[in-house]
């Protein structure tokens, strides 16, 4: 489903310029989910960003069911991160100025694919009920990770790309959100592709894919 | 150690240019409005002062009398042994602007008059004394007459401006006036003499008691002050936003500072200090704007003290190092007022306290509640001022109580409002927009404050002005009924005015006045004739029944509104016009623009008192349209200067533009104060734009683009400025309310009806709408132009 080929990005630094991705190729199925794994600093959450359209690549190509993304204009990419992939980050994630309940939906609601009924399964699955009128802030770390999570799954998306997620959380609050979030990904469908430093978790996924100085190994 | 702190402290300017700018900027325009109004206040007194100080009126005494003093009375005096000396008093107009003549006699003049430009020159006093004599006069009223057709002129530094002092002989031919109009008595005389009142029937006033010119114009310029005063505050809004957000994101600055070593004492005079050097720095920025600012207002100044008080100010300004002191000593107060906040809470700020920002202008709940709280007491205290307060600063106390309320109580309403109009957003960006806005009032309240101060002064003042633009319109229209005005240079010139005016025109009217003293204060009687002029037209506020009748009969006199109110009187109580002549009050009619009092009676009563009343002027009824080939006719049979017969329209004409003059320097000042605001709403978007980015990043992640973001953004800010809008107006009206109903009775004697100007409003709403769109473009642009990897950031933020 998800295809690139000789990815590359190059950013400019004082000192010149420095090679982040250097010839990445990778596909991922529908229904799969993969770990990337890598030093700091090896580019894994660089390729994360270009598959999840959130930047673009200096070179190599990029296709979604083969259709080309890679040389999307920025109204484009949009469209597609809004429609087709959900993204959860380690920190950051939610809109503080909008409830619980409003985070949740707001994706879907942007796409026109909410669907209440999904909506109020996934609340149930994620053990936030009787939290949709709060605001981020009065949640605890791991509820707002999971409040993350249901969002990127709410729109039912066919890409799920998710940046460390549990990186902030204790190691309980870590397992519990981890747990969660295979198990919902695997309901839908969805590929997903996981930036992670735990070997434990890359190894309960389909695959796992190592980056080192900018390369697959 | 302290170098190395402080070169880490002021690391933090170096990378946020635009934050050392937004506070030096706040700091200027703040410092520069407030020293700039403080600057012509000054430049006024100072006038004021040399005015007072003419011919030792502010410590010599005064012999007068109501139709005025004769030479035989000055004579019989100085024969008796008194040391008075004869002053003959009056205005004309010289080169377009209007010329008080002070006629002496240098001879008899006690020391304390301060002639110094007359002590000792043989050549001047000769010129002084013979034909056709020698005006003195400032530097800057030489100016102003020019090549005008009068004697010549002497500079002499001393004389107040738009004054000429001359001799007494010139005086009164210049006056065309015989009586003189006070003595002055020297304040040692010699033993043994016979007493005042044996000699002649003077009424003796001690400078005290006389009308101090600086008293009567106070109001205008505790006025100008609260002008000032607000624009000050609206810049120090500017102040404490950027101090607060520096002082913000240096709190991991702070922590590490002082987990190295730096004591919390040392940290707190480095962090004043180094407020107190920017505030020096944009302290003298300011003086030298806040310079420019008065040299700039300072003509219109000038032309509305002349306007409304007959006040002559230079219009030129002087460099006071006192004013510049005061300039820099308000800026370091201020200064210290916007950061007190800031440095409370370092001082107050942990050891371990967390690194990263925190929401430092989120404000909570119960702050939002003890605002509000805040807010309905100081609005209540106004309300209580409106009915139980008397005197200009119980006026000025409950307007500042409503400007202060009302910026307290905006933030609690627009969270309200943003609630309340909850149902109407459609889809998920409308619902975040609103709640987003709601999330965003705390932070920006301090601009919006500003911005509702600026609007509610515009729309307040605007109305005031407005509602006398309409009232004194109207009031012309009345008091002008008239088509010609006639001044005979003469009485012979008067007798062929009367006959080719009977012949010519409908009616001829005498108009004769005398100066008298009325409740106190220098004022005119007016002599007129039984008239529909008057009858049909003059604007009587209110009346006892059958006025006309008392007043033609000379059985009663109407007042203007200026003494009616400055006086307490009541209708039917007696006015005193002369020495055993006292009629009843029948009426009371508006005078806008007159500082004096005056009062009207009938012509024959007036000249039965006053025998020797000129008869010189006349309004002249006749066709509109037959009004200029009457005009010509008269100055040819007649034989009158051009400028003795003068047309309705001319005066009307010049009199809306000495109106419009009058009001230049609030309209500008109006404008300033809402530049200030503008540019007040800028710098905390600037300064917020920074934090905005963790609240859009996630936005943009889900699939709105920067360009999206961005036009919301302007659409939130305009939103906010349109409510802020909204409720400036019930504020500004109450404002204008208070200002026509209290201000105005208490420093210029007239009530004026308040009338509503909705164009001007909506007229605002759009310079609101444009001040807030231009301040938030620049963010909105910079956000459109952010790269990803700007914006990825903020999730990596941290790890």
């Amino acid at each position: 489903m998800l295809d690139a080929h000789d990815l590359r990005k190059t950013y400019q630094t004082g000192d010149g310029s420095l090679t982040v991705l250097d010839g990445v190729s990778l596909s991922v199925a529908r229904g799969e989910s993969v770990a990337l794994t890598g030093e700091s600093g090896s580019g894994k959450s660089t390729l994360l960003h270009l598959l999840g359209c959130l930047d673009t690549p200096d070179g190599g190509r990029l296709s979604l069911d083969g259709s080309r993304i890679d040389d999307l204009d920025d109204a484009g990419r949009a469209r597609l991160r809004r429609d087709r992939i959900g993204v959860v980050f380690q920190s950051l994630n939610l809109i503080p100025s909008l409830t619980v309940a409003q985070n949740l939906a707001f994706q879907a609601r942007l796409a026109g694919r909410h669907d209440p009924d999904w909506q109020e399964r996934l609340t149930r699955r994620l053990g936030l009920d009787g939290l949709g009128q709060r605001f981020p802030e009065q949640l605890s770390g791991g509820q707002q990770q999971r409040v993350a999570i249901g969002r990127a799954i709410a729109n039912r998306p066919d890409l799920v790309l998710a940046d460390e997620p549990t990186g902030n959380l204790d190691e309980t609050t870590a397992a519990r959100v981890r747990d969660l979030l295979l198990e919902l990904v695997d309901e839908t469908g969805a590929a997903f592709l996981m930036v992670t430093h735990s070997d434990v978790l890359a190894a309960r996924l389909s695959r796992r894919l190592h980056l080192s100085g900018g390369r697959l190994a | 150690m302290t170098r190395t702190a402080l070169m880490a402290l002021l690391s933090h300017w170096r990378r946020h240019k635009l934050q050392l700018a937004t506070l030096l900027t706040g700091l200027a325009l703040a410092t520069a409005l407030w020293s700039g109004v403080q600057a012509i206040n000054a430049e006024a007194r100072r006038s004021y002062d040399r005015a007072a100080a003419t011919l030792g009126q502010d410590v010599l005494d005064r012999l007068t009398a109501p139709e005025g003093v004769t030479l035989d009375q000055f004579v019989a005096l100085r024969r008796a042994g008194w040391q008075v000396s004869p002053v003959i008093e009056g205005r004309i107009r010289a080169g377009g602007t209007p010329l008080r003549i002070l006629g002496i006699d240098p001879l008899t003049a006690p020391p304390q008059a301060g002639l110094t430009a007359l002590a000792g020159d043989n050549d001047i006093i000769g010129d002084f004394l013979s034909t056709p004599g020698l005006l003195l006069v400032a530097p800057e009223t030489a100016a102003q007459i020019g090549d005008a057709d009068l004697p010549p002129t002497r500079i002499a530094p001393d004389v107040a401006p738009g004054t000429a002092v001359t001799d007494l002989a010139t005086a009164r031919r210049l006056l065309e006036r015989q009586r003189l109009s006070y003595l002055l008595v020297a304040s040692e005389q010699p033993l043994g003499l016979p007493p005042l009142s044996d000699i002649a029937e003077l009424d003796r006033r001690t400078p005290d008691e006389s009308t101090d010119l600086s008293e009567l114009t106070d109001s205008f310029h505790l006025n100008l002050t609260a002008f000032g005063l607000l624009s000050f505050a609206v810049g120090l809004f500017i102040v404490q936003s950027a101090i607060g957000l520096a002082f913000e994101q240096r709190r991991q600055s702070f922590r590490t500072l002082r987990a190295l070593g730096l004591s919390l004492r040392r940290l707190m005079v480095l962090l004043t200090a180094e407020l107190a050097v920017f505030a020096l720095l944009a302290g003298i920025a300011g003086l030298a704007l806040g310079y420019g600012i008065a040299a700039a207002l300072l003509p219109g100044v000038a032309g509305t003290l002349r306007g409304l008080y007959g006040a002559s100010v230079a219009g030129t300004l002087a460099f006071d190092p006192a004013w510049a002191a005061a300039g820099l000593g308000i800026t370091l107060a201020g200064t210290a007022l916007a950061g007190a906040q800031a440095l409370w809470r370092v001082a107050r700020m942990p050891l371990l306290a967390p690194a990263q920002p925190r929401a430092w202008a989120m404000a909570s709940a119960r702050t939002l509640t003890a605002q509000a709280g805040g807010a309905v007491a100081l609005l209540l205290t106004s309300a209580v001022l409106v009915w139980v307060g008397e005197g200009l600063i119980a006026a000025f106390a409950c307007l500042g109580a409503l400007l202060l309320g009302a910026a307290l109580a905006l933030p609690p309403l627009l969270i309200g409002a943003l609630r309340i109009a909850r149902p109407l957003a459609r889809g998920p960006v409308g619902e975040w927009l609103l709640a987003d806005g709601r999330q965003q009032v705390p932070a920006l309240s301090l601009a919006l404050m500003a911005l509702l101060l600026a609007l509610s002064a515009n729309v307040g003042v605007g109305t005031m002005v407005g509602s006398f633009r309409t009232t004194f319109t109207a009031w012309l229209d009345q008091r002008l009924a008239a088509e010609l005005y006639v001044t005979a240079p003469d009485e012979a010139a008067a007798a062929r005015v009367r006959a080719a005016g009977d012949e010519l025109a409908d009616a001829v009217v005498p108009i004769w006045s005398v100066d008298v003293d009325l409740r106190g204060r220098p004022g005119s009687v007016y002599g007129i004739a039984d008239d529909p002029l008057y009858r049909d037209n003059w604007p009587i506020l209110e009346a006892l029944p059958e006025v006309w009748d008392r007043v033609a009969a000379g059985t009663g006199a109407i007042v203007n509104e200026q003494l009616f109110r400055g006086t307490d009187m009541t209708l039917g109580a007696p006015l005193r016009m002369a020495e055993g002549w006292e009629v009843p009050v029948v009426g009371v009619y508006s005078d806008y623009g007159n500082p004096a009092p005056q009062a009207m009676i009938g012509s024959d009563a007036l000249s039965r008192r006053y025998p020797d009343v000129p008869r010189l002027r006349f309004a002249v009824r006749t066709d509109p349209d037959q009004a200029a080939e009457v005009a010509a006719q008269l100055r040819e049979r007649a034989r009158l200067p051009d400028q003795g017969v003068v047309n309705q329209s001319e005066v009307k004409a010049l009199s809306l533009r000495v109106f419009e003059q009058t009001f230049l320097v609030t309209g500008a000042l109006n404008v300033l104060t809402l530049g200030v605001a503008g540019i007040a709403v800028l710098t905390s978007l600037l300064t917020l734009s920074g934090l905005r980015l963790p609240q859009l990043a996630p936005l943009w992640a889900l699939g709105m683009r920067p360009r999206t973001l961005a036009a919301l953004e302007v659409a939130r800010t305009c939103l906010l400025a349109l409510l802020t809008w909204a409720l400036s107006l019930p504020v500004g009206l109450a404002l204008a309310w208070v200002l026509l109903a209290k201000v105005n009775v208490e420093a210029f004697g007239w009530r004026l009806p308040m009338h509503l100007f909705p164009a001007q409003w909506i007229g605002l709403a759009g310079a609101a709408l444009l001040a807030a769109g231009l301040a938030c473009l620049w963010p909105a642009i910079r956000l459109t132009r952010l790269p990803p990897s700007r914006l990825l950031r903020v999730f990596a933020h941290d790890r």
